[in-house]
């Protein structure tokens, strides 16, 4: 082989290496990638049941009831619109009433959110950056910051 | 007066740099050999001052100097001293400063030890530093002063994020940003090389110590940062793909492949183009780490506030430093050249494939990272790509590469005889094919955690396999062994235990995510709990008082066949100083698995609720790394590399033994 071929080659192997990658990506985003929605989305963008997404918000005060063996269902707001949320497990230490959170998981056919996955803010002065943003769209922000 | 000092350093430290980013590189242009020399002196006095600086802002906090805002905002009184002097660096301002203090450190070794580069080379080296370090100090000063005070000066601090009051934060930390900055080394030597036009060989010899120091640090930071978030954050996990993880891993892999085809550099002269363009781009992977994590565009827990006007500066030096090291690429490499031929079938075909699979497998990683970043830009659009994407896209590239590790190190210079080595593995293949067999027949589970173990067990007897074929065991007299064992490039050492240490935390990695065990449950004090051969009694919970939080913990036994092994002893730490908690879990280590035990929230009725995890292998993950660590450390250490070492006086024995 000249040096030129081999070059050739060598740069044919690395683009079919790229391609698989490629393939490999469009494939993997067709799966796996998680839409994060406020409750006002979840009414207006009508979500289908079963569709894993990401619901952000505040917990609503009061909403909070714990049931039988690590049951818990409580109430995500944006202010505007709440959305019942089921989970079953242990929460992160800093879930509290008013606080923000993201819940992974999907709706079922009754509009509850089964959420398998509960996040919640690192510290005391950081609102997760998603349910800042949610809460600035319905005119509900404080600058948590300034606490 | 402390903070006045440090703050004034630092405006030396920069003024320093300015001069360092100047001077040299026209002497070396015009073969001044005066103004060259100016290099070395300004590097060092440069690090002095920021040693300076860093140490005034270490006393501030020590003394608890609430006076200095950054004191005030991230320290407490009443904290354990260890804590108060790693708070230095446990926010924005003080890591930047432990950054640049890195770099400087960098810049100052290079002066001190790079005696035997050639002196246009270290000049221009030194200066391309500079202006690294001279944007970073006009960022600190600019946006980010950790010496600004305010009065009154308030009677306590509001503490430090609980989170990061663990020892983690004294280890973490300072070994990624010698991974991160210690890259900015080979930056500054390719971008040098580009500007003198000139590569070789010896380029390849004389970067690669600096290099191997940064792949080191790097790989043992982020095992440390993965170790730390698995005991602290109370979930058992030890990966997240969350963005801030990816942005440590993406210089990695890059700096990885940068390693490898440096190799091919220094003993072929071929890829020159090449590594100096992963040279480039590994820093440049360092520099969007560092952009990601402090410019505020992510939540996590390592970004510690947000102010646009940071993230529109780093942004700006990302944007100087990778487009014009590229484009100073573009303009200069053609006229690099070209260096050995060889075929595809060869030790250097190899390290080719090597670096196709890493950087693409970089690739995906970091269309994954910053895919959400870009959509939401773009349509508003908020969307997290979590672990899914990035087993799907990573896993298979990784897995192609695993399978060809242990093929590199056999196959010849050259021109390569894949028979003959794939003949030599078969004690690996064997090995590996036993162990699929042995775990699909014990456990049964779906398929992919036996090939896992395969894939594990290839690598890890590939690399024996190496040492044993170079050394002749089971050949030879044991005599001849081990003189020949002596004799053996420590580098070759180097390569087998690094991939030996791959293998390994493959293993673990295997080991945990195929067959851990998860209870999460509600248990009254007497209960008891069982997972896998182990029972756990709830004895009591008991309150206590820390330093500066106040503990609940609850004390369980753990029985293994109806014998006492052990106590654990979960907790939930209450910091009244941030109103925040924190989860401490409680660990025991049985061989390489451990029981994992973090506590939820206890009710009145005295009922806890805990998640309890059985983790199969998983200390070998970080083992693991240790282990390439120690592969790093051997490689150092070759004679070739040492810095400042004069020129081997005899001729090294042959690489393979004679046969």
């Amino acid at each position: 082989m000249t040096r030129k071929q081999r070059r050739l080659a060598m740069i044919a192997a690395g683009m079919g290496v790229l391609g698989v990658a490629v393939l490999l990506v469009l494939f993997a985003m067709k799966d796996s990638i998680v839409f994060f929605n406020s409750p006002t989305d979840v009414a207006e963008r009508h979500i289908a049941p079963g569709a894993r997404i990401r619901l952000g918000g505040l917990v609503s005060p009061g909403s909070v009831v714990r049931g039988d063996s690590l049951s818990i269902r409580f109430e995500v707001t944006d202010g505007n619109r709440a959305i019942p949320v089921t989970y079953q497990g242990i929460l992160p230490d800093l879930f509290r009433e008013g606080q923000g959170i993201v819940a992974e998981g999907a709706l079922d056919g009754a509009g509850v959110f089964k959420a398998d996955n509960v996040l919640a803010k690192h510290d005391e002065t950081y609102m997760p950056k998603e349910v800042a943003d949610a809460l600035k769209k319905q005119g509900h922000w404080k600058d948590a910051s300034q606490k | 007066m402390i903070a006045e000092v440090g703050h004034y350093a630092l405006v030396l430290a920069l003024a320093l740099a300015l001069i360092q980013s100047l001077v040299p590189l026209y002497g070396a242009r015009t073969r001044d050999a005066s103004l060259m020399a100016v290099a070395a002196p300004t590097a060092l006095a440069q690090f002095g001052f920021v040693a300076l600086s860093f140490a005034m802002l270490v006393s501030c906090y020590v003394a608890s100097d609430f006076s200095v805002r950054n004191v005030f905002e991230n320290s407490h009184s009443a904290m354990p001293l260890i804590y108060k002097f790693t708070s230095t660096w446990g926010n924005h301002e003080g890591s930047m400063l432990l950054w640049v203090l890195i770099l400087a450190l960098f810049g100052a070794l290079v002066a001190a030890f790079g005696n035997n580069l050639p002196r246009s080379l270290k000049a221009t080296v030194l200066s391309v530093q500079a202006w690294i370090a001279a944007a970073f100090y006009l960022f600190i000063l600019v946006t980010s002063n950790p010496f600004l005070r305010f009065a009154p000066a308030p009677l306590e601090g509001r503490d430090l994020n609980p989170v990061l009051q663990d020892l983690g934060l004294a280890i973490h930390p300072p070994l990624l940003y010698i991974g991160y900055v210690g890259f900015s080394i080979s930056f500054s030597f390719a971008i040098a090389a580009l500007i003198e036009g000139r590569i070789d060989a010896a380029w390849a010899r004389w970067m690669r110590p600096w290099m191997l120091v940064a792949w080191m640090c790097l790989t043992l930071g982020i095992a440390m940062g993965s170790y730390w978030a698995y005991y602290e954050l109370g979930w058992g996990g030890w990966w997240f793909w969350d963005p801030v993880e990816n942005a440590s891993l993406m210089p990695w892999l890059v700096g990885t492949a940068l390693l490898h085809s440096a190799v091919v550099m220094e003993k072929r002269e071929a890829l020159k183009v090449w590594t100096i363009l992963l040279s480039i781009l590994t820093f440049s992977l360092s520099l969007i780490g560092t952009f990601l994590v402090r410019s505020g565009v992510l939540t996590s827990v390592h970004a510690f506030a947000s102010d646009p006007l940071r993230g529109i500066f780093i942004l700006t030096i990302l944007v100087l430093f990778i487009g014009g090291g590229l484009a100073l690429f573009a303009l200069r490499a053609p006229m690099l050249r070209q260096g050995g031929l060889f075929a595809p079938i060869s030790r250097e075909g190899a390290l080719v494939f090597n670096n196709l699979f890493l950087t693409t497998a970089c690739a995906t990683v970091f269309v994954g990272t910053l895919y959400p970043l870009a959509l939401e830009a773009l349509t508003g659009d908020k969307i997290s790509v979590g672990a899914p994407f990035f087993n799907a896209t990573f896993g298979p590239l990784f897995a192609a590469l695993l399978v060809a590790v242990p093929f590199g190190p056999l196959l010849a210079w050259k021109r390569g005889d894949l028979g003959a080595v794939a003949q030599r593995l078969s004690g690996a293949f064997v090995v590996a094919v036993v162990g699929l067999a042995a775990t699909f027949v014990l456990e049964g589970r779906p398929l992919l955690a036996p090939l896992g173990i395969g894939l594990a067990l290839f690598v890890i007897a590939g690399a024996v396999t190496d040492i044993v074929e170079r050394t002749g065991l089971l050949r030879t007299p044991l005599s001849t062994v081990a003189r020949r064992a002596g004799g053996l490039p420590r580098s070759a050492w180097g390569t087998a235990f690094a991939h030996l240490g791959l293998g390994i935390t493959l293993l673990g990695i295997v080991g945990e995510t195929q067959w851990g065990a998860e209870r999460i449950v509600s248990l009254k004090p007497g209960e008891k709990i069982t997972i896998r051969s182990y029972d756990l009694t709830f004895d009591r919970t008991v309150n206590r008082t820390g330093p500066n939080y106040t503990e609940l913990a609850a004390t369980f036994t753990v029985r293994r066949h109806g014998e006492v092994i052990g106590v654990m002893e979960p907790s939930k730490r209450a910091f009244a100083a941030r109103g925040t908690a924190t989860t401490e879990s409680a660990l025991m280590a049985r061989g390489a698995s451990q029981l994992y035990l973090s506590l939820g929230d206890v009710n009145p009725d005295g009922s806890a609720a805990i998640r309890l995890y059985y983790k199969p292998l998983v200390l070998l993950i970080w083992l693991g790394c240790v282990v390439m660590f120690i592969g790093g450390a051997f490689s150092l250490s070759d004679r070739r590399l040492r810095v400042g070492a004069p020129k081997p006086a005899r001729v090294r024995t042959a690489m393979a033994p004679a046969e």
